[in-house]
């Protein structure tokens, strides 16, 4: 019989989305879930962080085409569905901040963002 | 016993509730479901207006300019507060303030002109940092988190989880192990500023409380001054538990404030709803559901002022503040899920509040002390220390 891996702490889920990157034309097909999104140029250089919440109307399926439309320049995405759309966004924003110092270009400054050190 | 509310506690719970009901609960409707805050400009206006109310600041001490209003009274109110769709973890959205770190009121001098009197004008936020990887019920024993004198520093090297606004703080109260050899008699309470090198927020830990996370911390050689001391050395334990038994009250208050609401909106449904030509408030199975929540709740809410009058008299109030936690945080738990059970398939949509209550009411049965640390806390008392 296999032995436990024994661990201290329970998995963690990786912070940062690393999902490959979509063609816009494919958001048509998007789930109407709610959840996290990032929006990239060409080059594939994130452009914005963003969230289909509560009150989207279809969720992602929505909130990404409408977000593209907002941002010259974007032409990929990529998402992931949660109900924890309000801190994942956050969480999203926060390792973005720690690791290029700055928010993406297309995201509004967010005074009240809170600081992460998450490593790599 | 005289169980009537005074005059007074009347007018201010009146006041509190109509300021819920015309301020809150309309902004609440353009807010996402899962929010908790509001936008600064409704933050501010809000604020202004219950500073007007001569109700801000409702837990900070009136030497510290805080309203002079007792403890049952600001019980009332909390059960008023969180009576909408934010209310069990952001009552009012934070615009009656708070005390924030209420063992700074027994700081130094220095360490409250620097951190205590900050907080409370809103200029500086902190964090209370006791939970470890290791365990939360019996702090005592599960602090790994170790700090060592160094001349005039102390360097502290461990880990915290479910720390709530580490991310977002100026500072916060850490309590870490200085000599391993005392049990809770060895743990030591610390101001640690989060620019402090070696201070890491590692990891957010996302949790059924979908509008705000926790954190995880980590210490790498952090050098903290003597002087951030808070109390005695190897005294902290006691700070921890003295706020661990006072927080109960509050936590119990409001989730009774929202079972209220829950009730009041199932109370509004029932006679509404029709089901086979017939209100389903005539189907006695729906009826029974309304009486056991009005049932619990009054148990919930009498246990729950019963701990503050206790508390407010300056009476032993241990094993009352355990039971008004662990009666308001089940009873309140079984009132949503029978709303939401009323409410059929809407009740589980984002169009009302019962899905977000029913997940944040789970939460209540674990913070603070899981109810079976309540129990053992009762039982201690009612059989002393060793069970005997």
């Amino acid at each position: 019989m296999p032995k436990r891996k024994s661990s201290r702490n329970p998995p963690i889920v990786p912070i940062r989305l690393d999902k490959p990157w979509l063609p816009l034309d494919a958001a048509a097909g998007l789930p109407g879930q709610l959840g996290v999104f990032e929006l990239a140029d060409d080059a594939g250089q994130l452009q914005y962080i963003g969230c289909a919440g509560g009150r989207s109307r279809f969720g992602l399926r929505s909130e990404v085409p409408a977000a593209a439309e907002r941002i010259p320049g974007a032409r990929r995405f990529r998402v992931e569905v949660t109900m924890a759309y309000l801190t994942r966004h956050q969480e999203l924003l926060m390792a973005h901040q720690a690791d290029e110092g700055a928010l993406p270009p297309h995201n509004e400054p967010q005074p009240r963002l809170g600081r992460l050190s998450p490593g790599s | 016993m005289d169980l009537a509310l005074t005059e007074e506690q009347e007018m201010i719970t009146g006041m509190v509730r109509r300021f819920v009901r015309e301020e809150i609960l309309p902004l609440e409707l353009t807010l996402d479901p899962d929010a908790d805050e509001l936008p600064e400009a409704d933050r501010q206006r809000l604020t202004e207006k219950t500073r007007a109310m001569g109700l801000y600041g409702l837990d900070i001490p009136p030497e510290f300019g805080g309203p002079e209003i007792d403890l049952v009274t600001r019980t009332l109110i909390a059960i008023e507060t969180s009576q909408h769709r934010a209310g069990l973890y952001a009552p009012c959205y934070g615009v009656f303030g708070g005390a924030g770190l209420a063992q700074l009121f027994e700081a130094t001098e220095a360490q409250q002109a620097r951190y205590l009197h900050p907080m409370l004008r809103g200029e500086k936020s902190g964090f209370f940092g006791l939970t470890e990887p290791s365990g939360g019920s019996d702090p005592a024993r599960a602090i790994q988190t170790r700090a060592v004198r160094d001349g005039d520093d102390w360097i502290i090297n461990g880990s915290k989880i479910f720390i709530s606004g580490a991310d977002r703080a100026d500072f916060g109260l850490v309590f870490a192990r200085t000599d391993p050899d005392r049990g809770r008699n060895g743990v030591t309470c610390f101001i640690v500023d989060t620019d402090t090198p070696g201070f890491h927020v590692r990891r957010v830990v996302h949790t059924l409380r979908s509008a705000r996370y926790a954190t995880e911390l980590q210490f790498e050689d952090m050098r903290v001054p003597h002087a951030n001391v808070l109390g005695a050395v190897n005294g902290g334990f006691a700070i921890a538990n003295d706020r661990l038994s006072r927080q109960r009250i509050p936590y119990a208050a409001g989730c009774i404030g929202v079972a209220v609401k829950a009730h009041e909106l199932a109370l509004e449904y029932a006679p509404q709803r029709q089901t086979f030509g017939a209100p389903l408030s005539s189907r006695q199975a729906i009826q029974w559901m309304l009486v056991d929540n009005e049932i619990d709740i009054r148990q919930a809410r009498w246990l729950t002022l019963e701990a503050a009058a206790r508390a407010q008299r300056g009476d032993a109030f241990r094993k009352e503040a355990a039971m008004a936690k662990l009666v308001a945080t089940e009873a309140g738990s079984r009132v949503v899920d029978r709303c939401m059970q009323i409410f059929g398939g809407y009740g589980v949509t984002k169009d009302f509040p019962f899905e977000r209550w029913y997940r944040e009411m789970r939460i209540r049965r674990i913070g603070e002390g899981p109810n079976e640390v309540q129990r053992h806390i009762i039982a201690r008392d009612l059989l002393g220390a060793s069970l005997r």
